[in-house]
């Protein structure tokens, strides 16, 4: 029943680019390790590949360690960008892979974490967090919990139907998205011109320069906790992008299996928008970007895209610290850089990786 | 194996789209739900498949069910494997990946089909009728004791149908699997099932054993047009033909 199968001269997109999953997991690894190795290494205090490694070595107890090399050295290294480039990374990866599996459980190539309005939520909690004068550890747990409380508002109003279609899920994302946006420049217009206003808007356009230790420490593990399980349920993510329909003749629990997806992506989402604000473009182009490498199953696209948006949020920061005197916001900057590759994978991948 | 009782559907607004629906079915049996558009054919299917819940009657079904809809267009366009292996899904845990054994059971669905070429292509370059033959892989790769097709021949050229036909006898007979299908076309119900079911007008269903069932007499009913039975000279194949200048 292939009469004219031969013909067709389309090939498949693994066929087509030559190179199979595992190269190109390898070769995001070491995109990874390098992008790691400049953004410790490069910055207004150079510290040279040498120094690096004799301090990494020190880590794991070889060689003379950190006493060899200069004190500003580590200093900068240990405390400052290992540090920044930890939660860049967690951030980066996080996001991509949230809005790589959003794309698949929305059947949507067009929605990243912020659709859910889990982003605009943990703004939000955020904000009113730094308007009545908490702390870092109250600005993020505002921000979480308010990230939370915008997935379940979502939750509740997708519902009314007694069932979640996609559809409603994404139009109550809309509105809930909408509604603490709104919330969001109350709060600033409540704010204090000289002191309050300025640190809300600087938190909100995103930045890795608030890194310290201790922010890595209870960041990572939150983002590692959410990430896992999503990680893990890749191969449901490709059925569930099938449809509900389809997903429930292949015997799923279509409702029960979105929500833990959705769960996950807002953990990711909140954890990362309460340390570094909000952070666009990172969920959306970057899973594209994975899917032009590796193809649409998200067995391999996940993570693939957490890998390459680890090393893209790296680099973007490395821009972000190094371009001008001063630290360009980083939300601005992923959103000059991220358009335009939008723009251009848009034409270049349409017909291949994916159809809408 | 598939025991319908008094079934009786309608969506919360609309007419009884059908009403009193009893049949059963054994193991290696083929049936054939005719009717005309919009009488409940598709939906009669996704109640046996549990994505309908009946209005009224109750479906009993033994064993996994693999279900082929009409139309299959995914929004990313997966490898033919991708789709097959997902076929799997009820045999892996949440948390879980597909195995080597699990892809060992997606490669042999394939080949038994004869689509083992297609492995690495991607579904959207497939023709409408390679699509329907790996959704019945995908359903194979399942384990499924019961199919379920929507329409599997519809939109296929001749050959094509006479394929798909031979495919689905050799699934029943071979396999012992339990088939339900819709068609538009009687000829195949006398070609391949072993009962038959009529969905006329509203609560008006006709079923029995497909000899009995599709004669000239309830078919011309069915359709609302004048429906022949030809028996071609020297041949065993039986044929319905629409006299389309009964409708002016």
């Amino acid at each position: 029943m292939n009469a004219g199968a031969d013909d067709r001269a389309i090939k498949s997109t693994y066929e087509a680019r030559g190179f199979g999953p595992g190269a190109a997991i390898t070769g995001l690894v070491t995109l990874l390790l390098v992008a790691a190795v400049a953004s410790l290494s490069v910055g207004r205090y150079a510290v040279g590949l040498g120094d690096l490694s004799t301090i990494a070595l020190g880590w794991v107890g070889v060689g003379a360690g950190r006493e060899a090399v200069a004190e500003a050295s580590w200093r900068v290294v240990e405390l400052v960008r290992l540090p920044r480039m930890l939660i860049g990374a967690f951030v980066g990866g996080g996001l991509a892979l949230a809005g790589a599996a959003l794309q698949g459980v929305f059947r949507n190539p067009l929605v990243d974490p912020h659709v859910i309005g889990v982003s605009s939520g943990a703004a939000f909690g955020g904000a009113v967090a730094i308007l009545i004068g908490l702390g870092a550890i109250g600005l993020w747990s505002m921000a979480f919990f308010a990230g939370l409380a915008a997935l379940l508002l979502v939750l509740v109003m997708s519902r009314s139907a007694g069932t979640s279609s996609v559809l409603m899920l994404v139009l109550s994302g809309v509105v809930v998205a909408a509604l603490f946006s709104a919330l969001v420049s109350l709060t600033t217009y409540f704010a204090d011109p000289n002191d309050t206003l300025p640190a809300i808007v600087f938190w909100l356009m995103g930045s890795f320069a608030s890194a310290t230790p201790e922010r890595a420490i209870y960041m990572l593990p939150v983002v590692a906790l959410f990430a896992t399980p999503l990680l893990l349920m890749r191969f449901r993510i490709n059925v569930l992008s099938l449809g509900d329909e389809e997903a429930k003749a292949l015997g799923l629990k279509v409702e029960r299996t979105r929500w833990l997806a959705l769960c996950c992506v807002t953990g990711i989402t909140a954890a990362s928008v309460a340390n570094s604000g909000i952070i666009g473009w990172v969920g959306l182009v970057v899973p594209h970007l994975a899917r032009a490498l590796v193809g649409p199953d998200h067995r391999v696209l996940l993570p693939a895209a957490a890998l390459l948006g680890a090393s893209y949020m790296l680099l973007v920061d490395l821009m972000a610290r190094s371009l001008i005197a001063a630290e360009i916001p980083l939300g601005v900057l992923t959103a000059v850089v991220g358009a335009p590759v939008f723009l251009v994978l848009l034409h270049r991948t349409q017909r291949e990786a994916w159809r809408a | 194996m598939i025991e319908a009782r008094s079934v009786a559907f309608r969506h919360a607004t609309g007419p009884w789209l059908f009403n009193d629906l009893s049949f059963s079915l054994r193991e290696g049996q083929t049936l054939v739900l005719l009717g005309r558009n919009g009488r409940g054919k598709t939906t009669m299917l996704k109640c046996i498949a549990g994505l309908l819940k009946p209005s009224a009657g109750e479906i009993r079904c033994d064993g996994i069910i693999g279900y082929v809809p009409q139309s299959f267009a995914p929004v990313f366009s997966y490898s033919v494997f991708d789709v097959v292996l997902m076929g799997r899904a009820r045999h892996v845990g949440l948390f879980s990946n597909p195995t080597a054994a699990d892809r060992d059971r997606a490669s042999a669905a394939l080949e038994e089909l004869g689509i083992g070429g297609f492995a690495r292509r991607s579904v959207a370059t497939l023709s409408g009728g390679e699509r329907q033959l790996v959704l019945i892989a995908r359903a194979l790769a399942s384990d499924a004791d019961v199919l379920l097709l929507d329409e599997p021949a519809a939109a296929l050229d001749f050959r094509n149908q006479a394929t798909m036909l031979s495919t689905l006898r050799r699934l029943a007979t071979q396999r012992g699997l339990t088939i339900v299908m819709t068609t538009h076309e009687p000829t195949h119900a006398l070609e391949i099932a072993d009962r038959a079911v009529l969905l006329h007008d509203i609560g008006r269903v006709q079923e029995g054993a497909v000899e009995d069932v599709c004669t000239e007499a309830n078919l011309s009913d069915l359709y609302g047009m004048q429906m022949k039975r030809l028996n071609a000279g020297g041949t065993t194949s039986a044929h319905i033909v629409a006299d389309y200048s009964s409708v002016r």
